[in-house]
């Protein structure tokens, strides 16, 4: 069995979130970059899946150079060999178009990504990939169990979930409840330095959306504090000054 | 050119984000100067999707196939696209619902067009397209520009304010062909929480962190959140510890909502908290650390120990109901 699982080099999740050139270009400057933590669930299940010889798992990132401390995370965590497309990942369906025309020609079983990154938050790529595969796609799922070519996934839904199956290869998103997330051990991070990583030119892709600007939240007023012993003060609040009950 | 707005229902009946999608569609067709057509797919019954005409949606596809009457992403997006075909659709929207978030990919890969997922306003189409989303898990909003001639939008529930604009309404219904390929997902099972509210949907939501202390303090929660008609959530730490479901967690890598009103009870404010709440449109944050960063973003804050709060509060929204 092969397993591809595409990974994202996001800003730490305690970023503090900020703009230069008039609100037009995400401020790196001090940023810390992490392995998106929806795909740590997507690679701790592909490696679950693959124990004992079951299968390879191959990691993919469309980026820079500046992202192989990320990929090498990952190859610590426990991917056999990874890829880097090197490109700057413009959009999603970029980042698609270039993972579809890697996995194109390496016949993968299954294909795995993080719900979403968390910084375009976009939830795109995973059925992307697929549409142009022509292959099934489930985003957002909860559960992922194998049984030979067949699977069975929980996919989430607003107040409840899902239950599916597949035969043969498709793409799923990953979300909390899949697996936990591993932590590299000392014998992961020496051998992730000898494990292969390839990386291959990226193809031209037609532009069809582009950010052309940021805005911030605007800022809230300053709290209005209620006494802890008048609570029922909050409800007569929340009903006739903000009128949200 | 028009507009086709897709539109999800749940067992037959649509929902407030539907709702939602028609009236902010119908806002782009008006502001194009150009039609709207909805699509829906699965069994709905005639009354059902006549309530579609409240919002402005006076030509409806209705895709009854007994092969579709559970959501697949595939075999959807064929007919959704096949629709924005046959209407000559250049912008199609949808709910950036789970299922949304499974299709509106697809589509635009389709139809080559430029997606933007999370909207939070309506297009500004003076010049060119361009789209408002949410980015940085709700730290920032991105204007994203459509510069292909084809664009889908996913909007996010809550976002955009359902007007009603009743019009007569023509229903027709509509049988692309289904390819065996886009079948190959089989639904086994839905199960719903039908005594719940939904938290991705909910207009309110009461939410706990690990200032509860434990699992079995989370009767006094779910007892206000049933009086406010709110939904209940939780931070991180909470789901971690397993003391409530995964679904639950809100923030930046659990799942972010903007509800109308939202609770916040013994969780502190931690900036990946925020990013998944901050969004809501009225916070209240209830926590016995007066430095707790919460205050910063709240609108109403109470400081004291959640214990003698709750309970309070309970007795006092009783009592404003009664």
């Amino acid at each position: 069995m092969k397993i591809l699982v595409c990974i994202s080099n996001v800003p730490d999740t305690t970023t503090k979130i900020t703009f230069t050139d008039n609100n037009t270009q995400f401020n790196t400057a001090g940023v810390q970059y992490i392995l998106n933590p929806y795909d740590e669930i997507a690679l701790a299940r592909a490696i679950e899946l693959c124990e004992g010889g079951k299968g390879t798992v191959t990691v993919v990132n469309v980026g820079e150079s500046s992202t192989e401390p990320t990929i090498r995370k990952a190859l610590a965590i426990g991917a056999d060999d990874a890829v880097r497309i090197n490109a700057a990942p413009r959009d999603a369906w970029f980042v698609a178009s270039q993972i579809a025309a890697y996995a194109k020609e390496q016949n993968f079983d299954l294909i795995l990504t993080g719900r979403e990154s968390i910084d375009y938050n976009g939830a795109q790529v995973a059925a992307m990939v697929a549409e142009i595969l022509d292959v099934p796609s489930v985003s957002i799922i909860k559960k992922l169990d194998l049984d030979g070519t067949s699977a069975t996934l929980e996919r989430e839904i607003e107040g409840g979930k899902e239950v599916i199956s597949i035969d043969g290869a498709f793409v799923a998103s990953c979300a909390e409840g899949v697996a936990e997330p591993k932590i590299p051990n000392m014998r992961g991070i020496m051998s992730a330095r000898t494990k292969p990583l390839v990386v291959v030119e990226a193809q031209a892709v037609p532009e069809l959306s582009k950010i052309v600007s940021y805005e911030t939240p605007a800022p809230r007023g300053a709290v209005k504090q209620i006494p802890a012993d008048q609570p029922e003060q909050l409800i007569a609040l929340l009903h006739s000054e903000a009128k949200v009950i | 050119m028009s507009v086709l707005v897709y539109v999800e229902h749940a067992d037959g009946k649509f929902k407030k984000s539907g709702f939602e999608a028609v009236a902010y569609a119908k806002a782009i067709a008006d502001q194009l100067g150009t039609s709207l057509a909805a699509i829906s797919i699965g069994n709905v019954t005639e009354e059902e999707l006549g309530s579609l005409s409240r919002y402005g949606a006076s030509r409806i596809l209705n895709v009854g196939s007994e092969q579709l009457k559970t959501f697949v992403n595939q075999a959807y997006a064929s007919v959704i696209a096949a629709a924005a075909a046959k209407e000559g659709a250049d912008v199609v929207v949808l709910s950036n619902s789970f299922s949304g978030k499974g299709l509106a990919p697809r589509i635009a890969v389709k139809l080559q067009a430029g997606l933007v997922d999370g909207a939070v306003e309506l297009p500004d189409t003076s010049g060119s397209f361009r789209v408002k989303k949410t980015a940085f898990s709700g730290k920032a909003f991105a204007v994203t520009e459509i510069t292909a001639a084809k664009k889908v939008i996913a909007l996010n529930p809550n976002a955009f304010g359902v007007k009603e604009q009743p019009v007569d309404v023509q229903v027709e219904a509509f049988q692309p062909e289904i390819r065996g390929n886009d079948l190959k997902t089989v639904i086994k099972d839905i199960v719903r929480a039908t005594d719940k509210i939904s938290l991705p949907d909910a207009e309110r939501v009461v939410s706990g962190g690990r200032g509860l202390k434990g699992p079995e303090n989370w009767g006094m929660i779910e007892e206000l959140a049933g009086l406010l008609g709110a939904a209940t959530a939780c931070s991180k730490p909470v789901s971690d510890a397993d003391w409530r479901p995964h679904s639950e967690h809100v923030g930046q890598t659990g799942i972010a909502i903007r509800p109308n009103l939202y609770i916040a009870i013994g969780i502190s404010g931690a900036i990946q908290h925020l990013a998944g709440v901050s969004s809501s449109k009225v916070i209240v944050v209830i926590n016995k650390d007066p430095e707790a960063p919460f205050f910063k973003v709240a609108d109403y804050g109470i400081v004291g120990d959640a214990f003698e709060i709750v309970p309070k509060l309970i007795e006092a929204l009783k009592a404003h109901k009664a």
